[in-house]
């Protein structure tokens, strides 16, 4: 057994008592904590499995915004913990649930053992047609054009969850702005934190998108840091989460989806098919898709965190 | 004993746990937390073959790379909205319960009747 296999092992124990923690632990603040320890952890996993890609997705979703999600919602569901704890059914269910359990994760064990060899694979095919984009990171390609499809109908369904979460929204508050104003010391280290990281958040959610072109990164995660700095600005009261009415916020969450389907049938009018990308043109229609992407990335993902309207919209 | 053996494995663990977590865990942010372990399993498993996949100058297959990428996303929202949804839920009843006789059973224990169950 060499070093990284004791590594990889070590690792894999770890994130699994994670994993235990979050299912175990008594309070749902102290689980919350647990998973985004398990989020950052499983990114190192992804880095080992050669996905680094998937491990920026994951330390920026699994442990990041899930985790602040969570944390917000538990904090606010503290009183009802009592009441769940007295739910807890009985030592039947749970022993039938751990058998079940037991058993599928016995038969998913069986399938890793006995995978077929050789593995199915489609990155040749990735390869061969990697020249027709210009793009030199196999996953981009994927993403923007050769699954193009894909990406599309995920930035839709982020849109569909937004709208979902908008229409929560008690009728009287309806186009009026999301959770509740937050105050911190304007002295305070919150405070100073906010004004400290957002431009290097900036910076460095830009180069994220900006070097995904060649190397691992991508609008998803570049946009995902932007919102993380909004996020911070809006937590330390720095500056009010916007109404939801406004135009130029649904212009931005629109922008993406917009640009995409417009590209799309582009692609049917004057080229081969949906999503069809001319070969001269590619690189610079698949930037401007990312950047329009990025944008309502950030502004859809703020949002989602900040939740339904709970206020009018004057301050 | 190679990676892909190693955190497939913990995959399927992975899976179990959620699977476990989701059935006896009674709040439903807990339920939320068992969920997305499970996904967190899934997605490895994903990752698993497409580390298997490796050929050329890859370290890994790229297409199920960039399905989990869109998985991920997929997962937070639909996370998103169940949050949002049990914050109404709790803002309406004054309880997260999921059980289909609590609104009931909430407004007979203001009345004073007590909190029978069915």
């Amino acid at each position: 057994m060499n070093v990284g296999t004791a590594f990889e092992i070590a690792l894999a124990v770890l994130v699994l008592g994670l994993g235990v923690w979050t299912i175990a632990a008594r309070e749902t603040s102290a689980a919350v904590v647990g998973f985004v320890g398990y989020g950052l952890l499983i990114a190192l996993v992804w880095v080992r499995l050669d996905a680094v890609d998937v491990a920026l997705t994951e330390a920026a979703i699994g442990g990041g915004l899930s985790g602040v999600l969570m944390l917000g919602a538990a904090a606010r569901l503290r009183t009802t913990e009592a009441q769940a704890a007295a739910e807890r059914p009985g030592p039947f269910t749970r022993l039938s649930a751990a058998l079940l359990s037991a058993m599928v994760a016995g038969a998913l064990a069986g399938a890793v053992l006995f995978l077929p060899d050789p593995p199915p694979t489609l990155a040749p095919a990735a390869a061969e047609n990697a020249a027709a984009t210009g793009l030199g990171n196999p996953v981009t390609n994927v993403l923007m054009a050769f699954r193009a499809m894909d990406t599309l109908l995920e930035k839709v369904v982020l849109l569909l969850a937004l709208v979902g979460v908008w229409s929560l929204a008690p009728d009287r508050f309806f186009g009026g702005r999301p959770g509740s104003r937050h105050q911190a010391d304007p002295r305070g280290a919150l405070a100073f934190v906010a004004r400290l990281l957002p431009p290097i958040g900036i910076v460095v959610g830009a180069y994220v998108f900006w070097v995904s072109a060649d190397y691992p990164g991508g609008a998803f995660q570049g946009g995902t840091i932007l919102a993380a700095m909004w996020l911070l600005v809006i937590m330390a009261g720095l500056a009010d989460a916007p109404p939801i009415c406004r135009r130029w916020l649904r212009l931005v969450l629109i922008a993406g989806p917009a640009i995409f389907l417009l590209v799309g049938l582009g692609g049917l009018w004057l080229g081969d098919a949906f999503l069809a990308y001319p070969p001269a043109y590619a690189k610079p229609i698949i930037l401007a898709i990312e950047v329009a992407m990025m944008l309502t990335i950030a502004a859809t993902l703020g949002l989602l965190m900040a939740g339904a309207p709970e206020r009018s919209a004057q301050p | 004993m190679s990676a892909t053996t190693v955190f497939g494995l913990y995959a399927a663990a992975a899976v179990g746990l959620g699977l476990y977590g989701l059935i006896v865990n009674p709040h439903p942010l807990r339920k939320m937390l068992a969920f997305n372990l499970l996904g967190s399993g899934a997605f490895l498993f994903f990752g698993v073959i497409a580390r298997r996949g490796a050929v050329l100058a890859f370290g890994s297959d790229p297409v199920p790379q960039a399905l989990v990428i869109t998985g991920i996303v997929v997962a937070f929202s639909a996370t998103a909205l169940a949050v949002a949804l049990v914050l109404r839920l709790f803002h309406a009843t004054g309880s997260a319960t999921l059980r289909a006789s609590a609104p009931e059973t909430e407004a007979s224990g203001r009345r004073g009747v007590g909190g029978s169950q069915a």
